[in-house]
């Protein structure tokens, strides 16, 4: 059962990934052909600093950003387990996997998250 | 022969062979073979052994694809040697080696066992709460057409192990159960007659189980019954995830037909004879 | 039972590039595990480098110079590449793998047509679908390399 709910959360995550990382798709890499109502207030290169400010304090995109985080850490680390699972190891190397990607994860997560809201208090 | 046989050409068949009392590893062998038309592998490489090399070792059986003996690597790709026609796969080169992801016995033949055992743990058979209907039964099981369509295509199967050589999960991960098994699993968890799926989710939604599918269709490609094992395996990962999400549509297993209540005897009839067993 | 040694004969990691004449789908599913494997790649180390942006506009400038070499934007425009075959594919797995794309069971009567030949179509979508975005986004990086 429990590789049924991982599995099923890695569809959901790719569902909520599609989306959110098409926006980030659009803001960095389209909005010179497509525009991006507002989310690159002074134009020019998307990485330019006070665009970035402009978006950091933006709470949709902080929300956005939480949750496009939050969902790729979670099926990129899935994803990655099953190739590293597919190769045949054995169940101290499987337990290890899991316990290395959880808390790995969970870090990157945390860190991205309070990086992400110390950033809208700039 | 009594058959008037033409010969189409001839061909360098190159044999995978491997002795186990002589060989370190496996090693590729060459014949010239004279082919007529209508030659199947099979009858290929019975000629190499009858007339060329007699030690050469393969399995074989019913030679029309019903018994899945036969399967092995044909130019590269998993088929029965008794249904491939020469002329279709080569022209000038036929390369015949065992089929992958499975040990080799001898030359051509595979040691299927694991592809058993991993059958076995799923359990191949109708399973219901009433299992004294099915071991002694009293009568038939009510089944419409359309309940029967829904897995009547994954019961097909030969065992083959076609399936399980053209898998890329298997290729690296031993214990993955392949498209045999999952293939096998559904077929039963979907008969109506099947009351198991509660069982058999506990291995086929395991580690090892239908979640290793990535969908490369190797195993419908190769299928030589038209099984198509990965549309079966999908099937079961949808009931999977919809027994997960509590979704899935209660099923009560198919009802057994009782004697007709309200026949009459046709009174012209004669008597049955009496039994003798 | 085996009195002699068997010989062991899986294909291993090659299994998953090569093994002969393989359908179409069987490359689709390895390209989508290098693009998943390029794009995790890069977003872990994505993470570290745009959490810079909360030390202030010189950290983040000096985040940005050390990966503005072409090197690193064409870099980007792969992993931007990898996104677009990563997700259309993906939404075509969604479909398959929940069951909605593979046909219904049917008694099989040669020549079979099986779940491939029901998915194919959804296939070529797809994958017209990545190239169209692939063109779209090869645009706007020509166009920002310009700007720059």
């Amino acid at each position: 059962m429990r590789e049924t709910k991982y599995w099923t959360w890695h569809i959901v995550a790719g569902a909520v990934i599609l989306f959110l990382l098409g926006l980030h798709m659009l803001v960095m890499h389209l909005y010179q052909l497509l525009g991006t109502w507002g989310l690159n207030p002074v134009g020019g290169a998307a990485v330019a600093w006070l665009n970035v400010l402009a978006r950091s304090r933006m709470t949709a995109m902080v929300v956005i950003y939480i949750l496009l985080l939050g969902a790729a850490l979670y099926h990129g680390l899935y994803g990655l387990r099953t190739i590293l699972f597919e190769l045949g190891p054995g169940k101290a190397l499987q337990m290890a996997v899991n316990v290395v990607f959880w808390i790995g994860g969970i870090g990157l997560f945390v860190l991205g998250t309070v990086a992400a809201i110390a950033a809208k208090m700039l | 022969m009594n058959q008037q046989t033409q010969l189409w050409r001839e061909i360098t068949v190159y044999l995978r062979r491997y002795n186990p009392e002589r060989d370190a590893k496996p090693h590729w062998q060459h014949y010239l073979l004279p082919v007529d038309y209508g030659m199947t592998v099979l009858d290929g490489l019975h000629r190499i052994r009858e007339t060329l090399d007699p030690t050469i070792v393969f399995r074989f059986s019913c030679r029309m694809s019903v018994c899945g003996s036969c399967a092995m690597l044909i130019n590269g790709k998993p088929a029965l040697a008794c249904n491939t026609q020469i002329s279709a796969v080569a022209t000038e080169t036929l390369a015949l080696a065992p089929l992958p992801n499975f040990e080799i016995i001898k030359d051509l033949v595979p040691d299927l066992s694991s592809m058993f055992r991993k059958h076995t743990s799923i359990q191949p058979y109708i399973r219901r709460a009433d299992m004294e209907e099915v071991e002694k039964p009293t009568g038939e099981f009510l089944q419409s057409p359309e309940e029967l369509t829904r897995y009547l295509q994954f019961a097909y199967c030969i065992k083959c192990g076609a399936c399980m050589a053209g898998c890329p999960t298997l290729a690296t991960d031993p214990e993955y159960l392949g498209p045999m098994p999952l293939t096998q699993a559904y077929r039963y968890c979907t008969d109506s007659r099947d009351a198991g799926f509660h069982d058999r989710k506990k291995v086929v939604g395991a580690g090892h189980g239908a979640y290793r599918c990535h969908y490369a269709g190797e195993c419908s490609n190769v299928c030589p019954k038209g099984v198509d094992p990965a549309r079966a395996i999908q099937l079961m990962k949808r009931d999977l995830v919809l027994d997960y999400l509590k979704l899935k549509r209660r099923h009560t297993p198919a009802v057994v037909a009782g004697p007709p209540t309200d026949a009459k005897r046709n009174p012209k009839a004669p008597e049955p004879p009496p039994y003798t067993v | 039972m085996a009195l002699s040694k068997n010989y062991p004969n899986r294909l291993g990691i090659m299994g998953w590039l090569t093994g002969g004449r393989w359908g179409i789908e069987r490359y689709v599913y390895t390209l989508h595990r290098v693009t998943g494997l390029g794009i995790l790649f890069y977003f872990l180390l994505h993470i570290f480098v745009t959490s810079t942006r909360v030390l202030g506009p010189e950290a983040w400038g000096k985040a940005m110079a050390s990966v503005s070499h072409p090197i690193f934007k064409f870099g980007e425009f792969l992993v931007f590449v990898a996104f677009a075959i990563h997700a259309t594919n993906g939404i075509r797995l969604v479909l398959l793998e929940l069951g909605w794309v593979v046909g219904k069971a049917e008694e099989p009567v040669y020549p079979y047509r099986t779940s491939l030949n029901v998915q194919r179509p959804l296939l070529v979508v797809m994958m017209i679908l990545a190239a169209v975005f692939i063109l779209l986004g090869g645009w706007d990086f020509i166009k920002v390399m310009g700007v720059r």
